[in-house]
């Protein structure tokens, strides 16, 4: 079959509004006549303890400040969490976190709002506050959510009758979203108690349900709406929904439109981040380096509340192997609680912290016995008869291997491998590093009921058509290739597809964008809806013609069986004529899917995303500093739906997952605080981070072995994880130094870290 | 003159009431409603806000980007404001913006106006780019989606000789821009923007108000407004006094006026060392160079400024003027101590004499950051050895990030007298107790600057192949 629209290279279709500016981000639209701003309010001092004092007076008598909202100003439910009902959106008692919110603003303008929210006279009964791993270790209470683990075999005896063996412990640090639009809701109260939320967020459907379950009014009454956001990556999935509750309540308060936009520092110090970890583990492995067992605990820092924590530390642990087969294992996970923001999904969720604890074993193992890394790495790929994961699932679909060999000839490994060994046998000061690394990334919400989606596809009458579907664009392009495959299955030009807003209003009970999966599902429930009509369509042309509906061919922007053709647009015509509906909802489920947490074993995986990446790095053994030099990409999509997408999305994954692993550090200080609350000290990459010698292509798949949209592969996380292998080429470097001793590194491998690392030696 | 004067979209913009403190960008979208320029972090540090001013240069006009967030409104008098809203007319994209769609250099799209602004300044610099160009250029811009590759082609294929309506109509912005003259005074004795455009009346109305707070390029001074929420009643700016910002090469010595900008100065110091441009390349980004001064670097007293060690290092001389009285001091008595400078309240900054190495000096300097573009120092080190034959005779060592001022090694300077370099490698530097914080611990901050000292020994000694960073 020969595809129009589907696999071209085809802008993004917001391209020329960015360019020009005029792409409506919320803060963009004009404010109704009336509109007021909300700012939240938190403690200055303090990170645990009881409010003892909370003193709102010079906030209220501040200029053109209409109200000053607190917990007790909540009509129904003081929560805005995804349900565990332990975030409240106002912190009633005490605070659990720095920059909890305690109270909220309303006024005129948002600059008179943010100046008065700084008037408040709050006291906090401080306590010491858990901040680090290390602290919620040592705290008495049980840890946040329950411990959970993969187990098989007898770990602790294999271990211990191994001859050879490593042990290695390091720390893995969180990540800001950074998003360039921050959080941000608006909202517009209507009649009889019903209101339409625009809200910067990747899951409308828990704001709506938020803020029915705050006023305690039916969803029915709340419509949230999203066109786009500026930028997501996990940060709007759980944690959009305070702000738009924030923006709600107001609006309920004054009925008036109320917006809420966070400054860049409260939303750094407001919402939570990607889950550091601290790595515990040993393992066992034969002569040739493979793997008899493996022991690990990841120790998650969850911040306060639950939040989705417990999803992301078990994909931290679906991804402990990684592409590796363990033959037993004990894959612990301790979930703790620490008076920090809550942390939250950040793109990968928790897998980027598993695969990176596996490719630190490989390069330990590697470093340890003299092997090369890379020899280590395949001696323990999954393969035929050692193909089932830690949770019971059986790979079908991998290619790991055979990534891996094309990688290493374009990249030239070996030839390199030679080349720096010899460069840092004479070089005194600056060392070089290598490593290829892979990447597995299982596809599907863990949850596996959230595996679903609905579509909205209308046909109008001159053979235009209106899409809307549950998924929601933050940049990754979704929109787009929704829009191409309606296209595709109309046979219609892609510029006759009008995109429109995601919103509650038109397709219910949607999941979040999230877990790289909005367009395995949306796109499948928008072909659904548009073969629903376009079967319709299909059946009045073949009454028109006389002939059997299967014969029927949609392509070009026209309808045709034999000699007989006619457009699209007046088949439409034609076909509301007759009194045929020309609109439909689609629906979509991901089959054969199936989890048992208790047992810990099922597929909770449809499938699986592929990649590699071989990076070489320069350090500076006096300094630390640290210089990317080449980096070389092969990477999975199956068939490619719209590759210019498709690269976008393993491009701005790789630098990313660069950025977590090299120059962005979360500094928490002994109280609890966050020192890195802005741009100036957090620093995500630049244009400068990139290296010249930046190299990608695209594997040649022979399409997704699942029946996915077009045979495509999700792409939105999986790249992420490429760059763990500039984070290995580092520890590769130092090695350097001295063979045969494992480097102590950390990540993210920051100047200051790597310097750790080889004065440690 | 007591209204603002600026063009903008080809006619002339007067505003005669305003709050001094107003920040360009929240005029723009919620005064003009242009809401094309975007507000990513209220500090100058992702360019999101990025918008160009055109300033009289040469008879024809020069673009530069700069982050509408820390801009004053007041700021931009007698300057042409283009914002991203501008650039496409009947239609048809500029061929910026039409790169940039081409090379799918666009995801989420929110930086996306920034990084239009910011290629636009460079394609107007007239001259064929490189790939360190376009990068140098867009160091300002934080782009969160695409790993900024296909910016960067964009950049690449969009500048260079650029015919636009801006290139084409510049004789006459010129003269239009050249009309707006004379000293801005907007306001009144309790609240005012006051913009003198010589040095003359400059150091006469601090003098007058020296509780007003002077601003130079607003590059700190901002985050007062927009982060700590401090008004600013009484602004006076010293960007309009042209001869405020004068570079004058003396021979053995440059004298630079307090007001020229890192951009100004850029050439000027860049020959007095490589590594002096190095440095100044990584201090901020274009956006910050271009409005950021070297005296208010200086006026600042920040501990952490890049400028203040390289230029105690070299041996500055700074010159202070109050009214009609000047005084001269070396570069290092300014900073007493953390936050207190000294300078007395009406006092200006106002040159800085930077003498040039002589031949038997060698100078290096090297800033430590975790992100190589536009990022703070952890330290920042500068060196300068005097030497006779092979023996160190002379040293002034200077560091940031190390106390609470910039400050010299004085201890390490004597010690290193006498020494030849091979003799020198053995000294560890002694002479401070630096703080951790969030962009380093005391220890990696020790354990570098030491570092950096003996790189400097290393590089005199003519060793190469010593950094990773430029």
């Amino acid at each position: 079959m020969t595809l129009e629209t589907v696999g071209k290279a085809i802008m993004h279709d917001s391209a020329e509004l960015h360019v020009q500016g005029n792409a409506v981000y919320i803060d963009d639209m004009r404010e109704p006549d009336g509109t007021v701003h909300v700012a939240p309010g938190y403690a200055k001092h303090g990170a645990r303890g009881k409010i003892t004092k909370l003193d709102l007076s010079a906030v209220r008598n501040s200029a053109r400040v209409i109200a000053v909202l607190t917990a007790s100003d909540i009509p129904a439910k003081n929560d805005c969490s995804p349900n565990a009902g332990d975030d409240p959106i106002f912190a009633e008692d005490e605070i659990q976190f720095h920059g909890q919110v305690i109270f909220a603003v309303v006024a005129e303008t948002r600059d008179l709002a943010r100046r008065a929210a700084l008037l408040a006279n709050i006291v906090i009964e401080e306590e010491k506050p858990a901040v680090t791993v290390q602290d919620a270790l040592k705290e008495t209470k049980p840890d946040l959510l329950a411990p959970y683990a993969f187990t098989k075999g007898d770990v602790a005896k294999l271990l211990k009758s191994s001859p050879q063996k490593i042990s290695g412990s390091f720390d893995i640090g969180g990540q800001e979203h950074f998003y360039l639009e921050g959080q941000i809701a608006f909202a517009i109260p209507g009649e009889q108690g019903a209101m339409l939320v625009y809200s910067s967020t990747q899951h409308p459907t828990e704001i709506q349900h938020s803020v029915a379950a705050m006023l305690g009014v039916d969803d029915a009454k709340i419509t949230a709406e999203c066109r786009r956001m500026g930028g997501g990556f996990g940060g709007k999935e759980s944690q959009a929904t305070q702000w738009a509750c924030l923006a709600a309540l107001a609006a309920h308060k004054t009925g008036r439109p109320a917006k809420c936009r966070l400054d860049r520092d409260d939303d750094m110090m407001m919402t939570g981040k990607r889950h550091d970890f601290h790595v515990d583990y040993a393992a066992a492995f034969d002569k040739t380096a493979r793997i008899t067992a493996v022991d690990v605990n990841l120790m998650a820092r969850c911040g306060y509340s639950a939040d989705l924590s417990n999803a992301i530390c078990d994909r931290a642990m679906f991804h402990a192997d990684n592409t590796y087969f363990y033959p037993a294992y004990n894959i612990a996970t301790r979930r703790l609680k620490t008076n920090t923001v809550s942390n939250t999904a950040f793109r990968g969720f928790g897998g980027p912290q598993g695969i990176l604890f596996a490719e630190q074993m490989m390069q330990a193992i590697a470093i340890q016995t003299g092997m090369d890394a890379l020899e280590v790495r395949k001696r323990n790929l999954y393969a035929r008869g050692r193909d089932v994961t830690p949770y019971g699932q059986k790979l079908r679909d991998n290619i790991t291997a055979d990534v891996i060999a094309q990688l290493e000839k374009t990249s030239s490994y070996a030839k390199r491998r030679k080349e720096i060994a010899a460069f840092n046998k004479t070089s005194k000061i600056l060392k070089k590093g290598l490593a290829l690394t892979p990447v597995k990334f299982g596809i599907s919400f863990t949850f596996t009921q959230m595996n679903q989606a609905g579509a909205l596809v209308h046909v109008y009458a001159d053979g235009s058509v209106h899409l809307n579907h549950g998924g929601t664009e933050m940049g990754q392009g979704l929109y787009v290739k929704v829009a191409q495959v309606v296209a595709e299955v109309f046979g219609i030009a892609l510029e006759h597809v009008a995109i429109t807003a995601t919103t509650t209003g038109k397709v219910p009970n949607t999941s979040p964008t999230a877990a790289s999966s909005g367009t395995d599902l949306n796109g499948m429930a928008a072909a659904n809806a548009a073969k629903i009509i376009k079967d319709r369509m299909a059946a009045h042309a073949a009454k028109i013609w006389k002939v059997a509906k299967s014969k029927i061919i949609f392509a070009n922007g026209k309808v045709k069986s034999g000699r007989k053709s006619m457009s699209f647009a007046d088949l439409a015509k034609a076909t509301k004529e007759a009194k045929i509906s020309l609109s439909s909802t689609g629906f979509y489920f991901t089959p054969e899917i199936h989890w048992n947490r208790a047992t810990g074993q099922g597929m909770p995986f449809y499938y699986f995303a592929y990649g590699a990446a071989c990076s070489e790095v320069l350090i500076d053994t006096m300094t630390g500093e640290m210089k990317v030099t080449r980096v070389d990409i092969l990477h999975d999509v199956g068939h490619s739906l719209n590759p210019a997408i498709d690269i976008g999305q393993i491009e701005g994954g790789f630098v990313q997952g660069l950025g977590w692993l090299t120059t962005e550090e979360l500094v928490y200080d002994a109280k609890g605080v966050l020192r890195t609350h802005a741009p100036s000290t957090y620093k995500i990459p630049c244009a400068s981070d990139l290296p010249e010698d930046f190299r990608l292509a695209l594997y040649k798949s022979k399409g997704n072995v699942m029946d996915t949209i077009y045979r495509s592969k999700a792409v939105g996380e999986p790249p992420l994880m490429l760059p763990i292998s500039v984070w290995c080429a580092v520890m590769d470097a130092v090695s350097s130094i001295k063979p045969g001793v494992v480097p102590k590194l950390n990540a993210p491998a920051t100047p200051e870290n790597i310097l750790r690392a080889v004065q440690l030696l | 003159m007591n209204a603002l004067e600026f063009m903008r979209r080809g006619e002339l913009v007067r505003i005669d009431k305003f709050a001094p403190d107003t920040m360009l960008l929240e005029y723009l979208r919620l005064t003009e409603k242009s809401r094309g320029t975007k507000e990513g972090c209220n500090e100058g540090d992702c360019g999101a806000c990025t918008v160009v001013l055109g300033t009289p240069y040469n008879g024809g006009v020069r673009y530069q980007a700069v982050n509408a967030c820390i801009l004053l409104l007041g700021q931009i008098h007698g300057k042409e404001l283009i914002t991203v809203d501008d650039l496409a007319h009947g239609g048809i994209l500029h061929p910026v913006q039409q790169a940039m769609v081409d090379a799918h250099a666009s995801q989420c799209g929110f930086c996306t106006p920034g990084f239009v602004m910011s290629l636009f300044s460079l394609a107007h610099e007239g001259r064929k780019v490189s790939r360190q160009d376009v990068v140098e250029q867009i160091a300002g811009n934080l782009c969160r989606c695409t790993g900024y590759r296909p910016i960067i082609d964009a950049g690449l294929a969009a500048c260079g000789a650029v015919d636009d309506h801006w290139h084409k109509t510049q004789a006459e912005t010129f003269v239009t821009l050249e009309n707006i003259k004379g000293d801005l005074f907007a306001g009144d004795t309790n609240s005012f923007f006051a913009a003198p455009s010589t040095s003359e009346t400059l150091a006469d109305l601090c003098a007058t108000y020296s509780e007003a707070t002077i601003v130079s390029g607003c590059t700190d001074v901002g985050l007062w407004i927009t982060k700590q929420m401090r008004a600013q009643p009484k602004i006076i700016y010293t960007g309009a006094a042209k001869d405020f910002a004068h570079i004058v090469d003396h021979g053995s010595h440059l004298s630079i006026g307090a007001g020229a900008t890192y951009e100004d100065a850029f050439e000027a110091l860049e020959k007095i060392s490589p590594d002096l441009g190095g440095l100044l390349k990584r201090i901020g980004a274009r956006q910050v160079r271009a409005s950021g001064t070297i005296g208010g670097n200086i006026a600042n007293g920040s501990p952490i400024g890049d400028m203040p060690p390289a230029l105690i290092a070299l041996g500055a001389t700074l010159h202070l003027r109050s009214g009609k009285t000047e005084r001269k001091l070396k570069l290092e008595d300014f900073f007493i101590a953390y936050g207190k400078q000294d300078r007395k309240p009406g006092e200006l900054v106002w040159q800085i004499d930077v003498p040039k190495p002589k031949p038997n000096q060698m100078f290096h300097c090297a800033k430590i950051t975790k992100r190589r573009d536009d990022d703070i120092s952890a330290v920042m080190g500068a060196f300068l050895f005097t030497f006779d034959n092979e023996k160190i005779i002379a040293a002034r060592i200077a560091y940031g990030g190390m106390a609470g001022t910039p400050k010299r090694a004085s201890k390490t300077e004597a010690v290193l007298i006498g020494k030849t370099l091979q003799e020198a490698m053995h000294i560890v530097l002694d002479d401070f107790e630096p703080l951790s914080d969030m962009r380093a611990s005391a220890e990696y901050r020790s354990t570098v600057a030491n570092a950096l000292l003996h790189k400097a020994l290393m590089q005199a000694a003519g060793e190469t192949d010593l950094q990773v960073l430029i």
